[in-house]
């Protein structure tokens, strides 16, 4: 059923067709709107499922492992400050083997303090064992979350999908909500892999010394290079399910560009509509628009970026003594696999704006040199 | 042999929880645990933060426990328990007792928070603290719960712990859950009455037992359970419950109030103190005394 | 409650692939023999016993088991705390050195 509604709902909409059953959330700004909608869905019976009002982030995320290892289902969401205040409970949900799904508002950190988007909030955390999936519209909101149950639970691996905030979260568009029949039959109830209960009683997470660490580590890891190929098998499932491939990027005019744009968001929905304008402008331009960012797609980014002669990555986010967090990883997994340079842009910290005329910017840069001059090129700064 | 009779039990036989665990000898926690467990039964799941019992459980890939435990962070006892607890509802299985059992530096200090948090929702868990007044598994180091005058390993001899024990009981009864209550291992008849009466309560319900801990107090480890008669018997610790913040009910009386003078000998993290000091705290239990001798009027 | 099994067995892990996913216990503690630790060990004399119940009640590590109804020390896990002995109201407990 068609719907207009905006992207935190869109989260709501999701966490409550794959029917979580226990929610844990803090409010903050951006992120309000979602766990207002899905309160009142468990108040109006619409949603079947505890709704723990906690008091802090940090509480949110403990509340939702609780939940996940007595057996049920849970979801959660923040933004910023928020997601870094859980970000030992994030290392303690990826350890622990628990599917829990959140959604995050990618926020700007403070100081200064900023309700605005970029997404170091969400990229401090790639290092916990989380998967994470970056939407750039309502639709992909919406579908994303029902996804990620789906992955994280046959996998036993929490996932965050991230929204930017306010240009994502707060606009409104028209949504196809599935139906609940067809997403139960998607999503089947949650299995865990064991669970907290009398009837089998045993201790989680006891004092590990170094001879068990590695293995249970390892464990982690070795599930989570399952991960990608799960997501594509879900999503054509998805497909077929719902009408609509759910994959790992969007490729717009990538087979013959020179300049390939590498971005993520929904500067990666302004990037196409720049491409679409720079193309009738005879520039042989193309976007790659990552939709996952963990585990890191290194065959789609080795297949794809190669073709061009120069590639533009743009970060929305900064690693600081390093540079954009995109560009590193990119970088990364190109070497020894091709000699076509990596430019790193960033742009839109704080939630400065990212424009069509942002990418002209950034592509007239990448023409005229033949490799960047400085690992980050700043764009916008009032220098 | 004499003549054969039944042993006098005045618990339930069942052990719930199990031998060859990591405790110190005369560990005064392993006594909680033992008792609160014979109180609910096995129809109970822990959860656990870092605390003495974090370790006592027994390493990877052991448990020494005939219950379920989830070993949670630090600040989370309280928070974990609430989750579990609204996931095993929605499983349908309502009948379980779900249990936070953490220690007094995971209760007063970090886990404070979220202890608030669940205490003001009146999330339905029951809150257990074992006081041996001290961060014990890490080396004892003080809390909040240590009492004043005492040595730790950050309140040195030259700069003891200058300042009073946190009211912990009387911050929760402030949170009007409906049931709370404290005990001490020297009186574990006590603690199964109130377990048993917990049980059947819904709501927050929060205990706070004291657990004497040989170790971290320089006492001999035969002392254990006496320490833990002499502070209920000289008015340091009541022993005491509170049904909805208002109801003070005294439960282990105290005949005659004895001088704290005994208790301290046995300890070796008061040696230091001098006979004034022994007088400032000797006035202050007996203010203390008597203002909770005034709740229990009503 | 973990029955006590005298063989409670050492858990070791071949390889990776025999590591539960979830980092969870997958044995009890009763192969930790704690009688070890010992330094002074309690012996009952059951010719003064009053059978009050107060030894068993006071042992911290369940190491003070009911058999026809007289209290026996299990030996494999007493720690020697001394407790028992202290407790018992007619002194009936004595703790002896731990024999090598």
């Amino acid at each position: 059923m068609k719907k207009v509604i905006m992207g935190n709902h869109a989260l709501s909409y999701g966490a409550m067709l794959a029917r979580a059953q226990v929610i844990s959330a803090y409010p903050i700004t951006p992120q309000t709107q979602v766990v207002e909608l899905l309160s009142e869905m468990c108040a109006d019976g619409t949603l079947d499922a505890k709704f723990i009002k906690v008091e802090s982030e940090h509480s949110a995320m403990a509340s939702c492992i609780g939940a996940s290892v007595a057996g049920a289902r849970t979801f959660t969401a923040t933004s910023s400050q928020g997601l870094a205040l859980m970000h030992e409970m994030l290392h303690w949900a990826s350890g622990g083997r628990h599917p829990v799904v959140m959604g995050d508002i990618n926020r700007a950190m403070a100081p200064g303090w900023t309700i605005w988007s970029d997404q170091n909030d969400s990229l401090s955390q790639r290092d916990t064992g989380w998967i994470q999936f970056y939407c750039a519209s309502n639709q992909e909101v919406l579908d994303t979350t029902i996804q990620a149950f789906k992955v994280s639970e046959s996998l036993y691996i929490p996932s965050m999908v991230v929204l930017d905030a306010f240009s994502l979260s707060h606009t409104y568009e028209v949504v196809d909500v599935p139906d609940q029949a067809k997403v139960d039959a998607f999503l089947p109830k949650f299995q865990p892999y064991a669970r907290l209960t009398p009837q089998k009683p045993c201790a989680f997470n006891g004092l590990t010394s170094p001879e068990h660490y590695m293995e249970l580590r390892y464990k982690l890891e070795e599930d989570m290079e399952k991960v990608i190929p799960a997501i594509l098998e879900t999503g054509l499932e998805f497909e077929r399910a719902f009408g609509r491939l759910l994959t790992l990027a969007d490729e717009n005019r990538c087979d013959d560009a020179e300049i390939i744009l590498v971005t993520s968001g929904t500067a990666g929905y302004t990037a196409h509509v720049a491409v679409e304008e720079m193309r009738a402008a005879g520039l042989k331009v193309g976007n790659l628009r990552m939709k996952v960012f963990r585990p890191f797609p290194f065959d789609l980014v080795r297949r794809v970026l190669p073709k061009a002669r120069k590639i533009a990555v743009v970060d929305r986010n900064i690693s600081y003594g390093h540079h954009g967090i995109f560009a590193q990883e990119v970088k990364s997994a190109l070497h020894g696999h091709t000699d076509v340079p990596v430019f790193g842009f960033i742009a839109g910290l704080g939630g400065r704006d990212i424009t069509p005329a942002t990418f002209r910017e950034i592509v007239d840069y990448t023409k005229s040199h033949d490799a960047p001059e400085e690992n980050i090129v700043w764009i916008g700064v009032k220098k | 042999m004499k003549k054969p009779k039944k042993f006098t039990l005045t618990l339930p036989e069942e052990e719930l929880v199990g031998s060859g665990n990591l405790a110190c000898q005369g560990c005064g926690a392993n006594l909680a645990l033992r008792y609160l467990l014979k109180g609910l039964g096995p129809q109970t799941v822990l959860c656990i933060p870092a605390c003495c019992w974090a370790v006592i459980d027994g390493p990877f890939p052991y448990s020494c426990m005939g219950v379920p435990i989830y070993h949670c962070a630090f600040e989370t006892a309280a928070s974990t328990a609430t989750g579990v607890k609204a996931g095993l509802d929605m499983l349908g299985e309502t009948n379980v007792q779900v249990v936070a059992w953490a220690g007094d530096g995971g209760t007063y200090d970090i886990g404070i928070q979220a202890l608030s948090g669940a205490a003001e929702r009146n999330d339905d868990i029951i809150y257990v603290c074992y006081d041996n007044e001290a961060y014990m598994n890490t080396g004892i180091q003080r809390s909040s719960a240590t009492p004043y005058g005492a040595w730790t390993t950050t309140t040195p001899v030259k700069f003891f712990k200058d300042r009073p024990k946190k009211d912990i009981d009387a911050i929760m009864a402030a949170h009007n859950i409906p049931y709370l209550a404290t005990g001490s291992i020297a009186y574990p008849e006590d603690i199964l009455k109130k377990v048993k009466k917990a049980k059947d309560i819904k709501g927050t319900r929060f205990f706070h037992i004291f657990a004497p801990c040989p170790t971290g107090w320089k006492s001999r480890p035969e002392d254990a359970v006496k320490l833990a008669r002499m502070v209920v018997q000289n008015g340091i610790f009541p022993v005491y419950e509170v049904e909805n913040g208002e109801k003070y009910t005294q439960t282990v009386k105290v005949k005659e109030k004895k001088p704290i003078d005994d208790y301290f000998k046995l300890q070796g993290r008061f040696r230091h103190l001098k006979p004034e000091h022994l007088q400032t705290i000797q006035a202050e239990v007996d203010r203390n005394w008597a203002k909770m001798l005034k709740k229990f009027e009503g | 409650m973990p029955k006590k099994k005298r063989d409670a067995k050492k858990i070791v892990f071949e390889s990776v692939n025999d590591v539960p996913k979830m980092p969870m216990s997958l044995g009890s503690m009763l192969h930790n023999k704690t009688g070890t630790w010992r330094n002074i060990r309690p012996e009952i004399k059951l010719e003064d016993c009053i059978q009050c119940g107060i030894c068993w009640k006071f042992c911290p590590d369940m190491s003070i088991v009911i058999e026809d109804e007289w209290p026996v020390i299990d030996y494999d896990f007493c720690k020697g705390c001394g407790i028992c002995a202290e407790e018992c109201p007619v002194k009936c407990i004595a703790m002896v050195e731990e024999r090598k």
